[in-house]
């Protein structure tokens, strides 16, 4: 395996982990798969793109701005698909549902404003240039790795070092106890969902930087990032990371080992066995949930 | 009063003598040809060309005589780039109109609804931009295109290509989840096994995908002279840009999917130098096609390879009907059309093959400063 393909590797798969890694935080915390995150994902590489190109932003002023705008529409999410479900029991289907109703009308709003097109970033800019390291890396693809580690480290600070990391456990623990010790349950969830869509947010516009952005583009990692943050374990934020990057290895590991037929094949099947030896993911505890 | 009394007698005679005139004046005879094009809906911008490409080519033939003592009549209908009014088009145009041959329809998915329509009233049609290999001109005798099939314009394009870089290995890389990409991967492989150059690598992708560095790695490693890409346009832009970020400064070689205006705009500057194979080689200085440029020029209308295959779509039925001898019945035109060879037209030596296809050289077009160019 050369160094080339290890990066190709590391870039697609940083990108999954991003991904899943703000999945997983809604659902340690709450129990709950929002299916709307890959449509964030998607909005939000929209506005980046809009940000660079009608505003003329560097992306290094868009990405911080839009991640906000994806968090925003994270809260906007919680208020309407699913704080109004959460007394009743039933209501991990029913937010399930619900996430799944604003995925769809997301989509039909970007398809009103940004239209059925193709579209991609300008192509200045992310520097073009290459790098040899053991083979040809571009400064794109090292660029993507190196915003996803920042992102993994800050949220790893977050949730272990600060108050509202602290607030964010004890409710993924118990919303009750949690609030009979004084947190404000509402307010921590509120701030999951915005981290958890900032996160998604970057992610998809990481992935418009590398590729290129369309209203179908959640499509390529909405099931990707489901299956990295089962095999990660559940709610487990080190086993979402260690799962993506291990997907986006594997993946271009067997492509370029195999051929292009059979990348989903393996990559699934590893996916598969994992589960069958680990049954509650790589990191995931039975009993016992931390976000 | 009496004047007037004489005017309207004088004015009566001549209505009667008006009257009588068309029984008389119908020595020269006539070429009714029908033409179902798209000129509203999606491919209406291909319809737009076609139409002037068809009027050019009646009133030039007209003003040539070209056939002599027959005139060339042409009812042109909107197929709204549906199906279901291009078979609409094909009642009218066989039943009310009654034409000699049919031209058209745009979209080989009409042709494939509407060609059996012709084939059962034994009308002759002939395509003039269907390139489906399949389900065109094996509907039946009477349907005959002037329009290439991907199997004829690829491995022309990578001959010439060929020629002008002297590549002896290829890297191949194709969406194999595709009939189309799958199809141009088919004839890409057997065209580069025929011209004796080394397969460095073969790779494969399906349509959802949108990375294709572990691929492209792969490939590149092989070292070979030239990228041979088979890919719909949504693939092929992203193909061509992350093959240049990841250095490769060589050729690369795209099927009909990269024949689109949409490659340069989402590939950007990795898209100069792409080499695209046509059907229609604008710069040609055969005196066919300069006389088309001109004739063109005259009429302040840009051609372009649409353009240029509706002229000789209408070109290759006057020449029919002339070669039997004049005779303009449905018939007559269809039994002549086998021995339309070597017509001289401006898509180049035109010759019907015995599948009905049509066959000329194809050209080579290459992506320069954003626009796509034919490669000398």
């Amino acid at each position: 395996m050369s160094i080339q393909q290890l990066v190709n590797g590391l870039f697609v798969g940083s990108m999954y982990a991003v991904f899943a890694l703000g999945y997983t935080l809604v659902f340690g915390v709450l129990d709950i798969l929002n299916l709307a995150h890959a449509a964030v994902f998607m909005a939000a590489s929209f506005v980046a793109l809009t940000l660079v190109e009608a505003l003329g932003l560097s992306i290094l002023a868009a990405l911080p701005i839009a991640m906000v705008a994806a968090g925003l529409l994270g809260l906007v999410l919680e208020r309407i698909a699913f704080r109004p479900l959460r007394a009743r029991a039933d209501s991990n289907i029913a937010g399930l549902i619900s996430s799944l109703a604003m995925a769809t009308i997301l989509g039909a709003i970007a398809h009103e404003l940004w239209g059925p097109n193709v579209t991609r970033f300008p192509f200045d800019t992310l520097p073009n240039a290459t790098e040899r390291l053991g083979g040809i890396v571009s400064r794109m693809q090292l660029t993507v790795i190196a915003v996803a580690l920042v992102l993994v480290l800050a949220l790893t600070w977050l949730v272990q070092r600060t108050r509202l990391g602290r607030e964010l456990r004890a409710v993924a623990e118990s919303p009750r106890a949690a609030q009979v010790v004084g947190v404000n349950v509402d307010r921590a969830i509120a701030a999951s969902f915005f981290i958890s869509s900032a996160l998604g947010g970057a992610a998809g516009i990481l992935y418009g930087l590398a590729y290129d952005v369309h209203v179908e583009m959640g499509r390529s990692v909405e099931l990707k990032g489901l299956a990295v943050i089962i095999v990660g374990g559940m709610g487990s934020m080190p086993g979402a990371v260690i799962a993506g990057i291990a997907l986006g290895v594997i993946e271009t590991l067997v492509v370029a080992q195999l051929g292009g037929s059979f990348r989903d094949v393996v990559s699934f099947a590893g996916l598969f066995l994992i589960l069958v030896l680990r049954p509650h993911g790589l990191l995931g505890a039975a009993a016992t949930r931390e976000a | 009063m009496r004047r007037s009394r004489f005017a309207l007698s004088l004015a009566a005679g001549l209505a009667l003598a008006a009257a009588a005139l068309p029984a008389r004046a119908a020595d020269p005879k006539v070429l009714k040809i029908g033409a179902c094009l798209s000129l509203t809906g999606p491919a209406a911008v291909y319809g737009a060309q076609q139409k002037a490409g068809l009027l050019a080519a009646v009133e030039e033939l007209n003003r040539q005589q070209y056939v002599p003592g027959v005139k060339l009549e042409v009812v042109i209908e909107d197929d709204a780039s549906t199906k279901e009014q291009g078979i609409a088009v094909y009642q009218r145009l066989i039943a009310r109109e009654k034409v000699a041959a049919i031209i058209g329809p745009t979209l080989s998915n009409t042709a494939t609804a509407a060609n059996p329509l012709a084939q059962a009233a034994k009308v002759p049609v002939v395509a003039i931009s269907n390139t489906a290999p399949r389900g065109i001109t094996d509907i039946g005798d009477f349907i005959w295109r002037v329009s290439l099939t991907e199997g004829q314009v690829i491995p022309g394009a990578l001959k010439r290509a060929q020629a002008k870089l002297g590549f002896k290995s290829a890297g191949l890389l194709y969406g194999n989840d595709d009939a189309f990409t799958k199809a141009g991967y088919d004839v890409m492989r057997s065209a580069l096994d025929g011209m004796g150059v080394k397969i460095a690598g073969t790779q494969t992708f399906a349509k959802p995908d949108r990375d294709f560095n572990a691929q492209l790695t792969a490939l590149l490693a092989q070292k070979p002279d030239i990228l041979v890409v088979s890919a719909l346009v949504e693939n092929a832009a992203g193909i061509v840009a992350q093959a240049r970020q990841l250095g490769w400064k060589g050729p690369i070689l795209g099927g009909n999917g990269f024949n689109s205006a949409a490659l340069v705009k989402n590939a950007g500057p990795a898209a100069e130098g792409v080499l695209v194979g046509t059907s229609w080689n604008r710069v040609s200085a055969e005196p066919a096609n300069q006389a088309f440029l001109k004739l063109m020029a005259g009429r302040g209308h840009e051609p372009d390879q649409f353009c240029a295959q509706a002229y000789t779509g209408v070109l290759a039925i006057a020449h029919a009907a002339k070669l039997a001898g004049g005779k303009t019945g449905r018939e007559d035109v269809k039994g002549a059309f086998s021995k339309v060879t070597d017509l001289e037209t401006p898509l180049g030596k035109f010759s019907f093959l015995e599948s009905r296809d049509g066959s000329h050289e194809p050209a080579l077009q290459q992506v320069r400063n954003g626009k796509f160019e034919i490669a000398q």
